[in-house]
């Protein structure tokens, strides 16, 4: 097969989704208003279609090897890339099955939502294989651009709109920041590829201090996409003007864009800098955990809780990285993967909640929301108990997973803080629980929520008892995509 | 027998049965015949209990005393990439415990027959929940499976007191959860610092790994925080008085019958086997909070004007016999130079826990009683009793002298052992460990003499009805178990004598030879 070809080929599940939903945008121009479904089945397809090319597909050399290079080394197609890809697709597939009828009683159910929740897709796709700081940059801004655009989908609402605004500046900000690091890199090294970054820095030619400084950015840039303290404020302000349907978005598949840099960057490009992005990420990683779970305790606004209670997971995930260890990143990217499960959970029980016309705002709104609606009340229950990190349920084992990996690394007390701040974040999922449960009054009800919707919520939250119960399969699938690395 | 049947393991039966009635509960819900008075969650809640320990009597009846290993095993891999595994069994020490369980569940149930009226099937559903996963507790010899059961029971717990309990049950509730929990995760950092230098959760293998005194200590006092809490030892005891009073009755007796045991077994199952040099060294810390526990606590129950809190602080002074009685075996072994008098300490303690599950079960079960007619668990708001309720009277003052430790009742056995163990270690110890006897007898017999007995109090009193068949049922079980053990303890004494024996061997042995 000639070269260009094989480079086609490595890249057919981005080509497929870039190629699907132009075919979307242009479809969608073409519909009525009341025709909006033929977008959302079109794009559902497409992301089925995607990822069979993920799954279907097997890595274009037989010989075995599965990791594969395109375009001169700067695009790589390699067991963690297929697997963030795959939850990323499945995550955006999640947020559009229940984002349907929570748009369309409030007269927002555009075409722009499919189609923007794709272009983040692609963008996601492009971290994930980046293999050139450049190329990073590039999925990055896809991502970043799309996001903006969906927080603001509700143009009417001046909250979106400040939300938008803010999340924007500062977002470009960070992508300066970013770029600003990758341009000290660059002129150290005098390299942007990944892999010719590890070895020229490993060979220990490149200027120090300036690395020092132009890692200080990059790492601000990391920070700043996964909403770590003190790079956490557009987060509580995006997550509670944007429509929850949105927030459901922005709170799932970009995490895992966001650890796909991460791991490209610091990981793959600059291991011979661990030390010194370990020492930062670990400060950012107890600012997260400490503000994140003291913060969501004085909220009453359900999603502002939910902000802060993601800055604190946020924390526990950079944490996996802070042991340095491949037993580190594995359990950051299976605490990414599950908590993605659970972010999509608990926005999708409040889209859920939403559907049929009133928001669910404060958490008084929750109030006694088992006599109304008993199953969803469970739901939620299982959900919370899951964030705790109380077993048998999935997020208990994403939390003892970096325990392990921090103690293996002698991180004793880095790891008796973090279960410190887990025990006060406790309060305030408990609190979630009390109020359904305990309590009387409030509003809140799922009675008259389309079927589709209330059998992905049910899925969605029963998926983190299977995973519970039998934890083995997604451990394994972690540990073997992040082995490589 | 119909789990070898299907090929699963007894128990994993007693295990998952009553965890999945309970779920089949939630699904299906209250379903009442509203002539007939036919209620299906509470018959099928009873059948899933009495169900569960029929099966679990096999564990008795088929059961090798003459051994310490572990028996019932059930072992296959669970999670391979870390060698965690789904490893069952018991040995004498949880079989008692077990079937502790499997007893009173049926008796909570049949004690929440009439009363729960709120949202009851999902109250039923909690308990069947609760029952599946204490088994578990007690069952699990893999120690992240241990865990997983440990910190798993905290959520129906906090939701039977939550949604059941009384006035400040958010308050009580909340806090129960947080306290449990802070204590629990210390003990996760030392479940995985042992995987890490054993590469295995077997508990069986934590109990043989070398480890140097530094580590011991450490690992030990990990240990102590999730197991003090739950016994509760003072001074982390404050969540209990709140936890019981607010309780819903049969949510106080699962609490006071068996979750505090779980503390107790867990000195016996991690504690005192894996790191025995740290209890040694320990042994006067621990022996001083025990000592604090029955004393002081004594004296604070004394003062109690509400009865469920003053069953709760003699809880917590009864629980404080336990640990003192674990903890003894060092000063014996000073004193005496010889291991004949730990073995006593151990039972007398096993013993000790045993009882207390009934005894303080049944106590909660009375003041349950009397509060369904009068609505109040004020000492004050009662007297004279007996005359309007011979029958339940006649059980409580039982109970209360039980409770006092009164020999022929199962409370004497316990206090009578760990007693003259605390002789053989040293005459304080025996004389502060002895004055429980007294203040036992002061807090309970007044208790008793306030309620029951003198002139009828008020108007309330006059017109309570007597204990009704059921509630007579539910009392004459308990109070069996109480007087069997107590008149007969012999059996219970041989179960556990092999693996006291080998626990002896254990504590005497120091791992820091072991390591050299």
């Amino acid at each position: 097969m000639n070269p260009m070809a094989e480079d086609l080929l490595t890249l057919l599940p981005e080509i497929l989704l870039a190629g699907g939903l132009c075919l979307v945008l242009v479809l969608d121009m073409f519909l009525k208003d009341s025709q909006r479904d033929v977008t959302y089945l079109v794009s559902v397809l497409l992301l089925v279609a995607v990822a069979w090319a993920l799954v279907g597909l097997p890595p274009v050399a037989a010989d075995g090897d599965a990791t594969r290079l395109a375009f001169g080394g700067s695009f790589v197609s390699d067991p963690l890339s297929r697997v963030l890809k795959l939850f990323a697709t499945a995550a955006v597939a999640t947020a559009f099955l229940y984002a349907r009828p929570y748009l369309r009683v409030r007269g927002l159910h555009h075409g722009e939502f499919y189609v923007l929740g794709l272009f983040g897709l692609l963008g996601i796709f492009v971290l994930a294989s980046a293999y050139s700081l450049l190329v990073s940059y590039l999925g990055l801004e896809l991502l970043s651009l799309s996001l903006y655009a969906m927080v603001a989908f509700n143009r009417d609402s001046p909250v979106a709109a400040e939300a938008a605004m803010k999340y924007f500046v500062l977002g470009a900000i960070a992508s300066g920041t970013l770029l600003y690091g990758m341009s000290l890199v660059y002129g150290v090294t005098g390299t942007l590829d990944i892999g010719e970054l590890q070895a020229t820095i490993g060979a220990g030619e490149a200027n120090a201090m300036l690395l020092w400084v132009g890692l200080a950015f990059l790492v601000a840039g990391v920070a700043f996409k996964f909403g770590a303290v003190p790079f956490h404020m557009w987060v509580p302000d995006v997550y509670q003007g944007a429509p929850t349907a949105v927030t459901l978005y922005v709170g799932t598949a970009p995490k895992i864009g966001a650890l796909a840099l991460a791991i490209r960057i610091l990981v793959e490009g600059l291991p011979a800098a661990g030390e010194l992005w370990q020492l930062m990420l670990a400060a950012l990683a107890v600012l997260s955990l400490v503000l994140g779970n003291v913060a969501a305790i004085a909220q009453t606004n359900v999603r502002r809780m939910l902000a802060y209670s993601t800055i604190a997971h946020v924390g526990f995930i950079l944490l996996g990285f802070v042991a340095g260890t491949p037993g580190g990143i594995q359990a950051a990217l299976f605490y990414t993967l599950v908590y993605v499960i659970m972010a999509a959970g608990s926005f999708g029980f409040l889209v859920l909640l939403g559907s049929r016309g009133e928001e669910v705002e404060e958490l008084d709104d929750l109030r006694g929301l088992w006599q109304r609606s008993p199953w969803f009340a469970l739901m939620m229950v299982l959900l919370m108990v899951s964030m705790i990190g109380v077993p048998p349920l999935a997020g208990f084992y994403a939390k003892w997973w970096v325990l392990s990996a921090l103690l293996d690394s002698g991180f004793v007390g880095l790891a008796l803080l973090a279960l410190v701040a887990s025990v006060i974040g406790a309060y305030y999922y408990l609190r979630v629980i009390r109020l359904m449960l305990f309590d009387n009054g409030g509003e809140a009800t799922a009675a008259g929520v389309p079927l589709d919707v209330r059998l992905v919520m049910s899925i969605n939250a029963l998926l983190l008892v299977l995973i519970g119960l039998l934890p083995d399969r997604l451990l394994d699938l972690c540990a073997r995509a992040a082995a490589l690395i | 027998m119909i789990e070898s049947a299907l090929g699963i393991g007894t128990l994993s039966v007693l295990v998952w049965l009553p965890i999945l009635g309970g779920l089949l509960l939630l699904a299906l819900g209250r379903k009442e015949g509203a002539a007939t008075g036919f209620r299906f969650d509470r018959l099928f809640a009873l059948g899933i209990s009495v169900l569960t320990f029929v099966l679990s009597l096999p564990l008795w009846t088929a059961f090798d005393p003459s051994t310490a290993s572990m028996q019932f095993v059930e072992r296959m891999p669970w999670i391979r990439s870390f060698n965690v595994e789904y490893y069952l069994g018991v040995d004498g020490f949880s079989m008692p415990l077990i079937l502790l369980t499997t007893f009173l569940t049926p008796v909570v149930v049949l004690a929440g027959w009439e009363v729960i009226e709120k949202r009851s099937a999902q109250y039923f559903a909690a308990f069947l929940i609760l029952e599946g996963l204490m088994i578990g507790v007690f069952a699990a010899l893999d120690g992240l499976l241990f865990y997983v059961f440990w910190e798993a029971m905290l959520v129906p717990m906090f939701i039977i007191i939550g949604v059941w309990g009384g006035e400040r049950r958010v308050y009580a509730t909340v806090k129960f959860f947080l306290y449990t929990f802070l204590g629990s995760v210390f003990m996760l950092v030392a479940l995985i610092y042992m995987y890490l230098q054993s590469g295995s959760y077997s508990i069986l293998d934590f109990q043989a790994l070398p480890l140097t005194l530094t580590e011991q200590i450490l690992i030990f006092l990990a240990f102590l925080f999730a197991f003090a809490v739950k016994v509760p030892m003072w001074p982390v005891h404050t969540w209990l008085p709140d936890a019981h009073v607010e309780a819903p009755t049969g949510g106080s007796v699962i609490l006071a019958a068996v979750l505090l045991k779980m503390g107790g077994y867990g000195f016996i199952r991690f504690s005192l086997p894996i790191t025995p040099d740290a209890s040694g060294e320990l042994a006067w810390l621990m022996i001083a909070l025990s000592l604090v526990a029955v004393v002081y606590i004594g004296f604070v129950a004394l003062v109690q004007q509400d009865m469920k809190k003053l069953i709760a602080y003699s809880s917590i002074a009864h629980m404080g016999f336990v640990t003192l009685g674990f903890f003894l075996a060092w000063s014996i072994l000073d004193r005496t130079g010889s291991p004949a008098g730990i073995a006593m300490g151990l039972s007398g303690g096993m013993f000790q826990m045993i009882s207390h599950g009934f005894v303080s079960g049944a106590l909660f079960l009375c003041v349950g009683v009397l509060y369904d007619r009068l609505h109040s668990r004020q000492i004050d708001a009662y007297g004279g009793v007996v005359n309007t309720m011979p029958k339940f009277a006649a059980f409580m003052v039982l109970f209360a002298l039980a409770n006092a430790g009164l020999p022929g009742t199962s409370g004497f056995v316990g206090e009578f052992l760990v007693i003259l163990a605390a002789f053989k270690a040293g005459f304080w110890y025996a004389f502060l460990a002895a004055t429980t006897l007294v203040l036992g007898a002061a807090y309970t017999l007044w208790l008793v003499k306030r309620v029951v007995f003198g002139a009828v109090a008020s108007e309330g009193v006059a017109g309570l009805t007597d204990a009704s068949r059921r509630e007579l049922v539910v009392l004459a079980l308990v109070a069996a178990g109480v007087l069997g053990l107590g008149l007969w303890p012999a059996p219970l004494a041989d179960v556990m004598a092999a693996s006291i024996d080998n626990l002896v061997s254990q504590i005497t042995h120091s791992k820091l030879q072991a390591g050299l």
